[in-house]
């Protein structure tokens, strides 16, 4: 019988910061991601004692974040008014301005495939553990990235040629 | 699909969005410290310090310092015990240490002779900790044998458990058990080998 060693919560941190960092971004943009960042990882280590020491650490922390990356851009939306339509001034200092024009065209994709996006192409799990995060099959999973890829490089395109234009 | 399109470079796509700045994720990691401590889930917050016997590591709980390691026992390894023995909520988080690691760095520098931070004894046993409670009652510049402590905690003939108290010490530096030798007078073991033991010892003499 193998006893399983549970590593010092600071290992996750430092392997995982980056990505979770990334997919907040992806899922609720460059001003409330240092928000849903700290809440994930908050509480990550709130519940990390119980995680069972063979669990998928990435897949867990992404599914947190989903979570409370959701909480906020709910929370947002309630607070919107009808002007939010226009693109955002981000406030943070992350927000270059290259990063929300990014987002502009990222936020208004529908949220399934936003978070399929985040999971897979900067979280880099695999189709299968994204369908258990997210509920439905692998294809969906798969169909709803490549729609939602397929937008965004329509859009990203279109905004870099009326850039040319200019 | 031709073979050699294969996946959309998409992190590409997203680079002006998830790109990040130089200090970003250590801002974060700092805000995590202070909220996990308000929220009381850093169980174990630690750091390292530099000094004359090598990187020390030291280690606290909310109660007190709990740990404080040598290289050679090799740091991962060492808070990988604390997270099986005592709390996997474990982070980097330096400033419960700050008063700690000032006071070591006075007592490198010969500016002070004893510790009064708070200690958290949860790493030893009762018998040890009893032994380890008297250590500090050596005097800074002094030595005692394992037989004369065996002796002051009412057990004259422990001196073998003293022995193993010492070697066991989770305080070494904080905890002087660098101040108990051999009957005979020769140095005895130490946790951090013997030149850190012969170190500390010269640092007193020349000091006191």
């Amino acid at each position: 019988m193998v006893v399983e060693m549970k590593q010092p919560f600071e290992k996750v941190v430092t392997e995982h910061s980056a990505t979770v960092l990334r997919v907040c971004r992806a899922i609720v943009g460059p001003t409330d991601a240092d928000d849903a960042w700290s809440e994930t990882f908050l509480a990550a280590m709130r519940a990390y004692p119980e995680l069972p020491a063979d669990a998928k650490v990435e897949a867990w922390l992404v599914t947190i974040a989903s979570r409370k990356a959701i909480d906020l851009l709910r929370a947002r939306r309630r607070r919107a008014t009808p002007v939010d339509e226009l693109p955002e001034k981000a406030s943070g200092e992350i927000a270059v301005t290259s990063a929300s024009d990014v987002w502009m065209h990222v936020k208004d994709l529908p949220e399934k495939q936003r978070q399929v996006i985040a999971y897979h192409y900067l979280a880099g799990l695999p189709y299968a553990d994204i369908a258990e995060i997210l509920g439905g099959s692998s294809d969906a999973a798969r169909r709803a990235a490549s729609d939602g890829i397929a937008t965004l490089r329509r859009h990203l395109t279109e905004a870099g040629s009326e850039g040319d234009t200019r | 699909m031709s073979a050699n399109t294969g996946e959309p470079n998409v992190p590409a796509m997203f680079a002006p969005l998830t790109t990040i700045g130089p200090g970003v994720l250590e801002k974060l990691h700092v805000a995590l410290e202070d909220a996990a401590g308000r929220e009381g889930i850093l169980d174990v917050a630690y750091r390292t310090i530099d000094t004359p016997v090598g990187t020390l590591l030291l280690a606290a709980t909310e109660r007190g310092l709990v740990r404080v390691a040598y290289d050679s026992e090799d740091h991962d390894v060492v808070l990988e015990g604390l997270a099986t023995t005592l709390s996997p909520r474990i982070l980097h988080a330096p400033r419960r240490l700050d008063t700690v690691a000032r006071e070591i760095d006075e007592y490198f520098a010969r500016r002070r002779t004893g510790f009064d931070v708070p200690l958290d004894f949860s790493l030893t046993t009762s018998f040890r900790r009893s032994v380890l409670e008297h250590l500090p009652q050596i005097a800074y510049g002094h030595t005692q044998s394992y037989a004369d402590v065996a002796r002051t905690v009412g057990n004259p003939k422990a001196a073998r458990a003293v022995g193993s108290a010492c070697a066991t010490n989770p305080l070494p530096v904080v905890i002087p058990c660098h101040r108990v030798l051999r009957g005979d007078g020769t140095l005895g073991g130490y946790v951090g080998g013997p030149a850190a033991k012969t170190a500390l010892l010269d640092l007193e003499t020349a000091a006191a």
